[in-house]
């Protein structure tokens, strides 16, 4: 099972808590990967939050192609961090030769600054993204993971400990600090792993992880595939539910509670003894390839910065969710949450039911609707 | 029962100097030779061969008066024997007259290989054996009339569903379900489904409320019992399906449906709040529409859909056979002919082209019920199925409401031999083309595939019905299996299937009152209720280790295929 870990603060905080989280959860042996998304950014980033920021693994024959992509779509060069790393040999963790987090100016003449990205800035950005990662598939050149204002995306193959130490992610004091930060470790059951498969992943806004097997993973890609050309990919089952949290909300344009409707429809004899039935049943069969059936808990991030949580039908993955006046910090496991703030009040922990979404506001209200 | 009294012969001279007798064979056993021509019609030509045993009959004659296709005919029959009389015995040639069961060697009373002469006989002294070398093509065309049978086809060489295994098991990665604890869901859609960017839904206060006409929808169980119509089957076998569907409906809540076949249904029927588990049919012959359009405006209900039959999968592209000898009063009523072959022509008549099909008959039988109730279309599975599939699913209505498709295993009440074994499609292969096609375009579950032909050949439906779930159907309609559980001993390789002749040994597939008294329909219902209930767990029991609690439609990842060739096609993955 995939260790998740995601905390909410009203300050920015250090990685170094998730990663401490991740320890406290982690069952034997465990090298493959560390994996996490920073939001709504202090730290070095702090000044240049409007700015999209590239957040990508690369050779220097990647760096190269991607600076020469970036430059003629007309973008410049806004701040660019160059991560101090340990660079011992001994660590266990697969590097690659360049790490890069640098904030970008739009092209003129999208070269405005709002808090939210415009239509016409969002689709730049994804499209750029696109761009960037086909022309870096080639020879392992590289890996993008998102490109987006305040939004910071680190993804590795090893072992999180010597992916930390590699980063310096120990250092609670470090450059790299966010009021929202989501991160998982997964369980080894492929070799085979690529950088790409680790959640949490990122789109337009949405960040998403989740841990369990999607049993229907075959049936959301074959359905996904058409419905949007940013849904590519599926190294991972879990990337299907970033897919469908993006379809209902930023296409369909639905209320958030229908994305759980979507992935754990109610059953036929729950919706026969609602009012609005017809519509769960219309609902339903539209997307019963977006169904997930299996046994997962799903985190998600929304572009506004909230967190949510919601768990599969018959909630066969933990979750639980801490909180103290100035964070919410959940995981998959009780014992991450005590590694960041032990002294809560544990019985104001939340376990979300299975027919539950639990969303976490910026001003740290948790409100909990009943599907 | 008739009695017959031994004639012992004893010479009444016995002095060593008699006459021989007239045969001339020396032994004193006189049998009459008639001159046999090899031209003449013989057990050995017919595909089943009567095996009977003199010495454990007791000549009760109920095999010969329960024969329903007088293959068989008791016969008076002079048989030698050697006996011993006197104080000293001395064997003596001598003869008797015997009552003898012989099979009738014609191609019209022809033993089909029912078995009921076995089954009602009380010593075990009949039954029937199959002829592996018969000659019954080549001596069954005189009078150069084709060979017409019903039941099935028996030229497939191969059962694929058997090669698939359900092989993605949930261990460790996800847990398996409890199939007696979890709950599952397991109806599918039936009626146009609308891609959710379409469907016609507006935010209020936070919640989506309908804002405008949506398909017609029913949620259905996967399984429901293929169209059969009153005609091919006896009232009473029709009945206790009937009985069955309404049961399961209201006693057990399985949404189990049911269609009707072409050939109209009972008018209080038509009237009642039943007929919403109906799918009612219309073929090209319009059989029983007459009775359906005046019963419509005293409808307390909708039926469940109506189901447009352009071809059947046991004889694809032939129209609806039903012989003469079928054709009671009583069907005569229900689909206002007289007493006649009935023979649905092989296209609606009017139907010129494919975008008809929308045009006219979608849009019509839609509108006849208010564009309430799902219109869908029932093919012969064949090589155009996708092209059928796609045009279908291009309807700009959204008045298409499910694709049936029927295989080459499915069955029938009476065709031409010639078609039932060699036209038509297998249908995994096509069922798998038209959802992968519907996968190409990102139009999957849009229009709702259902699937027949062979499904429950073997008596395991729920196998059969989740493995073609798995590779894309919404469900499956299996008809022959419902009639076995009723007692029909009609099988694949060639047993009875004598369903075109009106003599149906167990009162299934005939009108002659006589012989649908066989029939029990309480005993049919029963059966066919115990096996779908059976049926509802067998399905949990195979959604539970994939860990699927909802139908697995298109989850072909669950299956493997033992042969590469299948694998392939089918596009699963191989396993051995």
């Amino acid at each position: 099972m995939c260790r998740m870990a995601a905390i909410k603060s009203k300050h920015p905080v250090s990685p170094a808590l998730t990663l401490r989280m991740m320890l406290a959860m982690q069952k034997g042996h465990d090298n493959s990967g560390f994996a996490m998304v920073m939001q709504d950014l202090g730290g070095a980033f702090a000044e240049f939050k409007k700015f999209p920021l590239l957040s990508m693994a690369c050779s220097s024959a990647g760096l190269e192609r991607a600076e020469e992509i970036l430059e003629t779509m007309g973008f410049s060069p806004k701040f660019d961090y160059q991560p101090d790393v340990v660079n011992d040999p001994a660590l266990d963790f697969k590097r690659m030769p360049h790490y890069v987090f640098r904030n970008y100016r739009y092209p003129e003449p999208l070269n405005v600054y709002h808090e939210h990205p415009t239509p016409e800035q969002k689709k730049l950005l994804l499209d750029t993204r696109l761009k960037l990662r086909k022309a870096l598939s080639h020879e392992n050149q590289g890996y993008v993971y998102s490109f987006w204002p305040d939004v910071l995306t680190l993804k590795e193959i090893g072992d999180p400990r010597d992916i930390g130490t590699y980063f310096q992610l120990w250092n609670e004091d470090h450059w790299l600090q966010a009021r929202v930060i989501s991160a998982q470790c997964r369980q080894n059951t492929n070799y085979k792993i690529v950088r790409y498969a680790a959640h949490p992943f990122f789109l337009e806004g949405y960040t998403l992880m989740g841990n369990g097997e999607n049993t229907f993973y075959q049936k959301n890609k074959e359905f996904q595939q058409h419905l949007h050309s940013s849904y590519i990919g599926f190294e991972s089952d879990t990337q299907c539910f970033l897919y469908t949290l993006h379809y209902v909300c930023e296409q369909l344009h639905w209320p958030l509670e229908y994305f759980k409707h979507v992935i754990t429809p109610l059953t036929f004899e729950e919706m026969n003894d609602r009012a609005d039935g017809e519509t769960l049943r219309r609902i339903r069969q539209s997307l019963m390839h977006l169904e997930i059936n299996g046994p997962n808990t799903v985190v998600f991030v929304l572009p506004d910065n909230r967190m949510g949580v919601v768990a599969d039908a018959k909630k066969l993955r933990p979750y639980v969710i801490g909180r103290d006046d100035d964070m919410v910090v959940s995981a998959s496991e009780v014992c991450g949450v005590n590694m960041v703030i032990p002294q809560r009040d544990t019985e104001r922990d939340i376990y979300p039911g299975e027919r539950e979404t639990v969303v976490v506001n910026n001003a740290l209200e948790v409100e909990r609707w009943n599907q | 029962m008739e009695s017959v009294e031994l004639q012992v012969q004893v010479p009444a001279k016995n002095n060593g100097n008699e006459s021989k007798p007239a045969n001339g064979n020396g032994n004193g056993r006189a049998f009459a030779i008639k001159p046999t021509y090899v031209r003449d019609p013989h057990p050995m030509d017919l595909p089943w061969k009567i095996a009977w045993n003199p010495e454990t009959c007791i000549r009760c004659g109920s095999c010969v008066s329960t024969c329903t296709f007088g293959a068989i005919q008791s016969e008076l029959q002079k048989q030698g024997q050697t006996l011993s009389a006197g104080p000293v015995p001395k064997p003596v040639d001598a003869s008797q007259i015997i009552l003898a069961i012989k099979q009738v060697s014609d191609t019209k009373h022809y033993c089909r290989g029912c078995s009921m002469c076995e089954k009602v006989c009380p010593t075990n002294s009949i039954r029937p054996v199959e002829n592996e070398h018969h000659r019954f093509p080549l001596v069954a065309r005189h009078g150069a009339s084709p060979i017409k049978r019903g039941g099935r086809g028996h030229h497939i060489p191969i059962r694929v569903l058997d090669y698939l295994k359900v092989g993605r098991i949930s261990q460790m990665t996800d847990p398996s379900l409890d199939a007696a604890r979890h709950t599952f869901d397991l109806l599918t859609p039936l009626g146009r489904g609308l891609p959710a960017d379409e469907l016609p839904l507006k935010v209020e206060n936070g919640k989506l409320v309908p804002s405008g006409w949506t398909p017609p929808l029913r949620w259905i169980y996967p399984v429901m019992i293929g169209d059969m119509s009153v005609g091919a089957l006896s009232w009473r076998m029709w009945e206790a399906l009937a009985l069955a569907v309404a049961y399961l409906n209201e006693e057990h809540g399985m949404p189990v449906r049911m269609s009707s076949g072409e050939g109209g249904m009972p008018n209080r029927l038509l009237k009642s709040e039943y007929l919403k588990y109906f799918i009612i049919q219309i073929a090209s012959g319009h059989f029983g529409w007459n009775r359906i359009i005046k019963a419509m405006p005293e409808m307390a209900t909708d039926p469940a859909g109506i189901l447009i039959k352009i071809g059947q999968g046991a004889k694809p592209g032939d129209g609806g056979l039903l012989p003469a000898e079928k054709v009671a009063s009583h069907i005569q009523a229900i689909r206002g002919v007289p007493k006649a072959d009935l023979l649905s022509p092989p296209n609606h008549q009017g139907l010129y082209s494919i975008e008809e099909s929308v045009q006219k008959m979608f849009l019509s039988m839609n509108a006849a019920w208010k564009f309430r109730v799902p219109v869908a279309i029932k093919v012969a599975a064949s090589s155009t199925s996708v092209a059928v599939f796609n045009n279908l699913v291009r309807d700009p209505y959204h008045i298409v409401g499910g694709y049936f498709l029927d295989g080459i295993q499915g069955g029938t009440g009476a065709a031409h031999e010639v078609s039932m074994d060699h036209t038509g499609h297998p249908i995994l292969s096509k069922l798998r083309d038209c959802y992968l096609a519907a996968v190409d375009q990102g139009k999957q579950g849009q229009i709702p595939l259902f699937v027949g032909g062979g499904f429950g050949d073997t008596g395991d439906l729920a196998a059969d019905a989740f493995k073609a779930i798995c590779l894309g159907a919404n469900g499956v309609f299996s008809a022959k299996i419902w009639l076995q559980l009723a007692g029909c001993v009609g099988n694949e390789k060639g047993r009875c299937n004598a369903c075109n002749t009106g003599h149906c040994p167990v009162g299934i597939c005939t009108q002659d009152p006589r012989l649908v008294a066989r029939l029990d329909v309480d005993t049919a219902a029963q059966n066919i209720v115990d096996y779908f209930l059976a049926l509802d767990v067998e399905l949990k029991k195979l959604m539970a280790p994939i860990g699927n609690s909802t139908l697995p439609i298109g989850r072909s990842d669950a299956l493997v295929a033992m042969d590469k060739a299948i694998a392939e096609r089918l596009q699963v993955a191989y396993a051995c």
